[in-house]
């Protein structure tokens, strides 16, 4: 037993039963949007093979949605994987924002880690190793567990791709927005915390209409971290 | 595309999606950074998430869009306030999605 499991809530729950329980929101954020991918990758004209590899390698669920989009408008393979890598930038600062907390881990690990890392599983990790719960065994569970529930909603959308004509009207391509917010409202620790969002969601608008369509987020991403930086450095100068 | 063309481009996109999500961990794990790195590290998941949220929220094919018709944005007003209420997850994207079907079912 290490510390990481007698500091979870339950010290009878097994890590495998503990990291169901914490992965249970992220399974049923990433079986609809799976499920929209599966739809689309079909209209787009993927094969299922190709449409479950992408799920299985790739596993990033917003550069999917954007790279079936680009397949469909028949752009080039390299336009496609250079969207995927601006688009999935923004990782190496949630990567950065881990790194802390995992000094005891080994480097294959650590690049065992790193392979299933997306938003959703950095935003369920990033609380957890903050209470110091770093346990391999629970932290690798949550990890296997997402992936299964996004290659299983691919499946299920690829089977159902013939069924479902249009998307739109039962609101699957909300699903993505929603875990968002969700997501979001979970992170805003502090007031500073707020301003940061606030500052990064205008910032990221309006990069966007002036024309940075895939290099916004990383940019407020950015600069909205530094400025809430300053702005702390500021105020605690202030009240000392 | 043949399906060989986008298996290679499938290759692609998991290499340059691996090395950002690895490269970090694998150089910062094993030294401590100074505190306002930290500090600057611990904004991150707030501004990425709300970056990423925003504009698909506020901008639709018409540009910024405050309109009765953008049902992304109104549908997130439902959406934050279950999740505030609730705490729940799932709720707020049963909520999210349902306020979108219903919308689209009614006004488009």
């Amino acid at each position: 037993m290490n510390c990481a499991t007698l500091s979870s809530t339950n010290r009878a729950e097994s890590p495998l039963v503990s990291a169901f329980r914490q992965t249970l929101p992220i399974i049923l954020g990433y079986v609809p949007v799976g499920f929209a991918y599966g739809v689309l990758a079909q209209k787009s004209g993927l094969s299922g093979v190709n449409t479950i590899l992408m799920s299985l390698l790739v596993f990033a669920g917003s550069a999917q949605l954007i790279a079936v989009g680009l397949f469909a408008a028949k752009a080039a393979p390299l336009a496609i994987v250079a969207t995927t890598f601006v688009v999935n930038l923004r990782h190496l600062l949630m990567s950065a924002a881990l790194a802390p907390y995992l000094r005891g881990w080994s480097k294959s690990r650590l690049a065992l880690f790193s392979y299933q890392m997306t938003d959703e599983t950095f935003a369920l990790h990033v609380g957890r190793f903050a209470r110091g719960e770093t346990g391999p065994g629970e932290t690798f569970g949550i990890n296997v567990i997402a992936q299964s529930a996004w290659v299983g909603g691919t499946v299920l959308g690829l089977a159902a791709s013939t069924l479902i004509t249009d998307i739109r009207p039962i609101g699957l391509d909300y699903a993505l927005p929603a875990m968002f917010i969700a997501l979001l409202l979970g992170q805003l620790k502090s007031r500073q915390h707020l301003a940061v969002a606030v500052i990064a969601g205008v910032l990221s608008t309006v990069l966007m209409l002036a024309g940075l369509d895939q290099s916004h987020v990383l940019a407020a991403t950015v600069i909205a971290a530094t400025i809430g930086l300053g702005v702390h450095a500021w105020t605690s100068r202030q009240s000392s | 595309m043949d399906q060989q063309t986008i298996f290679l481009t499938i290759l692609g996109m998991m290499a340059v999606t691996y090395v950002p999500r690895a490269l970090p961990l694998l150089a910062l794990a094993q030294r401590t950074l100074p505190e306002s790195v930290v500090r600057w590290l611990g904004f991150i998941p707030v501004a990425v998430l709300s970056a990423m949220l925003l504009p698909s929220l506020v901008i639709t094919e018409k540009g910024l869009d405050f309109s009765a018709d953008n049902i992304f944005l109104w549908a997130a007003i439902p959406t934050f306030a279950v999740c505030w209420k609730t705490k729940s997850f799932v709720g707020a994207i049963v909520t999210g999605m349902g306020c979108v079907a219903l919308g689209r079912l009614f006004f488009a």
